[in-house]
């Protein structure tokens, strides 16, 4: 104990002149010893420096857990300099979450009836700083009594404790209520901003306080006229405005006060206008109290005319030079914009231009608002400035930039023409940052308007032809090019310059999409069919397009590579049937999905006019067999789910004239049987087709529980061609419901002896089963 | 406007250097140490990325950050709900002035090796985040008088008590 222990300005010294993290944190650890050492054993008198120490280090962000206990016994100390170093160390160290916090209740206790002014008031700042509920449940008696305490210092805290503990314990309302009437009377400015903080927060917990509270509105607005003709009073007074931080809380108890309540809001009519015209507003302080007033007026049922002042007053606010008064402005006008609209239409000019802050945080307020002010009236002129935001603004705003003008633009478009090249000048402006619907939108909104056709594909011509990088414009312009291609080479539009387009240039500039590495596949998809397109709308002959198509056939991305295919054997072996295929799309409604699906089925049936139109062009590729009498694999061939259309609008490629089999003198046979689930075949063998065998299975289910999930999977010899339809559901309901068929169709060329085997997969009565099995007993007309 | 009315309640306050060193951290919400440190080495990181000619105020997670440099210093506060801003600011102005009554034209060496008297004075000022004195002058005579009970408190001293020995 020879030596004395480092003073706190010591240690902080020496701290400082650590060269290293490593230096310091050798310092540190071992004054911590020092202190652990000292709380254990160490001279009393001394406990305060040490743990002002602690505090210290703990502020740098090492532990200081051990020194909880410390704040205890200082608190409990009669010293003044124990208590003020052991408050603060409970402030800092202990909260309601650690159990040690409770011990201290006592000490507050104790020092807020006993000690003296000061001590009460260390007391009442820990109290309000870390009181959990239960130590404001058990010290809420002794608050109250300071409320009635002599000395303006106590009671001044002991107001902002209240509000803390209704905060903490809403139920302690009843217990500081009462009071509230006698502190509005207090003249002492701090004891009235408490009280206005308490009576605000008994006000939003208790619609019943709220309304025992209109009541002081009279009192309130006398208050706050008082402080506004009394002059000028150093002592409260910021930049010759009277306490400022009074009328701010004053005017935000009206506003809670005066909010949908007609009575209460005339009061404070007059007020309100004479504070919004009277306040000066040269420096920060005054336009705290000006702001804060026109939150009130716009929030309460104020007269016509003051609102209008208000957002007047914000409009000016947009013109200070002080950011910070245009940040509040335009956050406010924000809000505003809905409920009233018209007025803060006035203001739409210096909005604009606030789009040009250089800060993100104001530029970005200023876009919002801009897009909120968009009408029918102005659409173009905003338009307009938006669109150079969009070219120049930061790069985090630009989608909601553009999402904006696209919405505002679907909204007000004065013409359909002026609404594609808006969208038109996004794409090409911030393409990368548009919404996935946006390509979608722009063909359905080209493809609607005819009259535009040849103006809109010229238009992406150029703007593809100057910059291919930007997906979603090239995808747009990949497709219209390929609908309207025709069009394009024409060479005459009264809308824009005329414009000499060669064929070769046009096919050349998709090649170029198509193997740019810059191009999603999405968009080399969008390439390839508009080329496809093209074979039917250009005049020359078609080897070029022929010979990407035939390249593309082995390309590494499957989805290109099966358009390149189907592309190709369009080419093939239906050419004839090509340009049906590929005439101009009618226009998709948009809209739900089922006005989709209605669409979709009329422009099958408009195909199915024109020519038995094969929608899938699989002709030669047979179902590959596994033979199932060798190897053990026995995969079958999976039917591929054609859409269930009803009254077979969609005709199968395969189908050869199909007219349902008549009735066959081949002898159904029943293959299978399992818990009332039976499965039978019968056959037919057209007679135009010798090698053809056609096989309806059909599933039956007789028990109590519906079959779910069914899959029928067949397997041939391999001199044998297989293929199944798509079966009529994959659900057999139980009592003898709807049976579910199969059609099978097997070609035997060879007239080979048929051999079949079935794959049975399904869930009945909650099991799964998985059932193969040969078919046994196949009459020998099936083959012969 | 559904959200107007509601009460300031002011989360925390900080006083960091362009450094990043903390210099004072008042909590008016209890939170964890390990908490508290995250959303302190965060909020340092955006404040201090922002340039000068940008304005005060500033949305971080779901509260409302104004800010103010004095000097080598950030002063931050956190608060919720609370739509006057410009009043923050004058709060935090307000803080700044009664240090600099306080130390003399202070500076941030100041606030380093006295960092307890910087609390006292803000616990003097603010209480659970409101205002507690609108007047100066109030709020100085009262740290003054704690000053005081503080030195009567330490005096008389023996040189020999001072030293350990007695």
């Amino acid at each position: 104990m020879l030596v004395p222990s480092l003073k706190v300005q010591d240690l902080i010294e020496e701290i400082r002149g650590a060269k290293t993290q490593a230096q310091e944190r050798e310092v540190i650890q071992k004054e911590c010893a020092h202190i652990r050492a000292s709380f254990r054993d160490g001279d009393p008198l001394h406990r305060h420096r040490q743990l002002a120490k602690l505090l210290y280090v703990h502020m740098l962000g090492y532990p200081a857990h051990f020194g909880q206990m410390e704040c205890l016994k200082l608190i409990a100390s009669p010293r003044f300099t124990d208590k003020r170093v052991g408050y603060l160390g409970a402030m800092l160290l202990l909260d309601e979450r650690q159990d040690a916090h409770l011990l201290i209740t006592n000490s507050i206790k104790n020092d807020l009836s006993q000690g003296t002014q000061a001590v009460q008031g260390l007391a009442l700042c820990t109290l309000s700083t870390m009181g959990s509920a239960e130590m404001c449940r058990d010290l809420a008696t002794e608050v109250e009594k300071l409320l009635l305490q002599p000395s303006p210092y106590v009671r001044k805290k002991a107001v902002l404790t209240a509000v803390h503990m209704i905060r903490k314990v809403p139920e302690l309302s009843t217990v500081f209520l009462p009071p509230c009437a006698q502190l509005l009377h207090e003249r002492h400015h701090g004891i009235l901003l408490g009280t206005i903080t308490l009576i605000m927060e008994l006000c939003e917990r208790s619609p019943a306080a709220l309304k025992h509270f209109r009541k002081v509105v009279p009192q309130l607005v006398q208050i706050l006229r008082t402080l506004l003709t009394t002059g000028y009073s150093t002592e409260h007074s910021i930049s010759g405005v009277s306490d400022p931080f009074l009328q701010v809380q004053i005017l935000r108890l009206l506003r809670i006060l005066g909010r949908n309540h007609e009575e209460s809001s005339e009061t404070m009519n007059d007020l309100l206008a004479q504070v919004a015209t009277n306040t000066d507003t040269s420096r920060n302080a005054g336009n705290a109290v000006l702001f804060e007033t026109v939150l009130t007026i716009l929030d309460i049922r104020s007269a016509a005319g003051l609102r209008v002042l208000a957002v007047n007053i914000l409009g000016r606010f947009l013109l200070n030079s002080d950011k910070n008064i245009r940040y509040v402005a335009l956050t406010s006008l924000l809000r505003l914009v809905q409920s009233d609209h018209s007025a803060v239409q006035r203001h739409r000019p210096t909005v604009v231009e606030c789009l040009q802050e250089p800060d993100t945080s104001l530029s970005r307020r200023a876009l919002e608002l801009s897009l909120a002010l968009v009408n029918s009236s102005n659409v173009r002129a905003m338009t307009q400035e938006l669109q150079g935001f969009l070219q120049s603004c930061p790069t985090d705003l630009r989608a909601d930039c553009a999402s904006g003008i696209l919405l505002a633009a679907e909204r007000y478009a004065p013409t359909k023409r002026w609404h594609i090249d808006t969208i038109l000048r996004v794409l090409t402006t911030a393409g990368a940052h548009v919404r996935d619907d946006a390509v979608a939108n722009l063909t359905q909104l080209i493809g609607g308007a005819q009259e535009l056709h040849a103006y809109s594909v010229r238009r992406l011509y150029c703007a593809l032809a100057e910059d291919i990088s930007q997906q979603p414009l090239v995808q747009v312009a990949a497709w219209c090019i390929g609908e309207y291609g025709d069009l394009l080479l024409e060479g005459s539009c009264e809308e824009i310059e005329p414009l000499q387009v060669e064929e070769e240039e046009v096919l050349a500039l998709l090649e170029r999409v198509l193997q740019s590495h810059m191009s999603l596949p999405a968009t080399r998809g969008y390439a390839l069919t508009a080329l496809m397109k093209l074979s039917t709308r250009l005049r020359g002959d078609n080897n070029r397009i022929r010979q990407v198509v035939s390249i593309y056939g082995s390309c590494l991305d499957v989805e290109l590579q099966q358009r390149a295919v189907e592309y190709d054997t369009l080419f093939r072996k239906y050419d004839h049937m090509r340009a049906a295929i590929l005439e101009k799309m009618p226009l998709v409604e948009r809209g739900g999905p089922q006005v989709d699906e209605e669409a979709k089925e009329s422009k099958e049936a408009r195909l199915l006019e024109a020519a038995p139109v094969p929608t899938e062009p699989q002709a030669s590729k047979l179902l590959d067999l596994l033979d199932l009498l060798d190897g053990p694999s026995e995969d079958a061939q999976h039917p591929r789910p054609l859409d269930p259309s009803p009254g077979g609008a969609l005709v199968h490629l395969l189908d050869l004239p199909c007219a349902p089999p008549p009735a066959a003198p081949i002898p159904n046979l029943k293959v299978f049987e399992r818990e009332g689930l039976q499965l039978s075949l019968s056959f037919v063998r057209p007679p135009e087709t010798p090698a053809l065998l056609l096989i309806t299975v059909t599933a039956t289910n007789t028990s109590g529980g519906d079959v779910t999930h069914f899959i029928c999977q067949a397997a041939v010899p391999k001199s044998f061609q297989l293929q199944l339809q798509a079966p009529s559901g994959d659900t057999v309901p139980a009592q003898g419901g709807l049976p579910m068929t199969q059609l099978l169709r097997i070609l035997n060329p060879n007239k080979a002896p048929l051999r079949l085997k079935l794959r049975l997969t399904y869930t009945h009565f909650g099991q799964s089963v998985q059932e193969i099995f040969e078919v046994n007993n196949l009459p020998v007309e099936t083959w012969q | 406007m559904a959200r107007m009315g509601q009460r300031i309640e002011m989360r925390f306050m900080l006083l960091f250097s362009r450094q990043g060193k903390l210099r004072l951290q008042k909590w008016y919400l209890a939170t964890s140490d390990k908490e508290r440190k995250k959303m302190v080495r965060e909020l340092m990181q955006v404040v201090l990325a922002r340039k000068p000619k940008m304005c005060s105020f500033l949305e971080w997670r779901d509260l409302k950050v104004v800010y103010k440099r004095y000097a080598s210093l950030y002063f931050c506060c956190a608060i919720e709900g609370q739509d006057n801003e410009l009043i923050t600011l004058e709060l935090i102005h307000r803080y700044v002035e009664l240090l600099d009554k306080y130390f003399g034209s202070v500076c941030e060496l100041d606030i380093i090796f006295n960092f307890e008297k910087a609390y006292f004075i803000l616990d003097e000022f603010l209480m659970g985040g409101d205002v507690q004195d609108t007047s100066k002058k109030s709020v100085l005579k009262a740290i003054e008088q704690a000053d005081l009970l503080q030195e009567e408190d330490e005096s008389p001293r023996s040189v020999l008590e001072e030293m350990g020995l007695a």
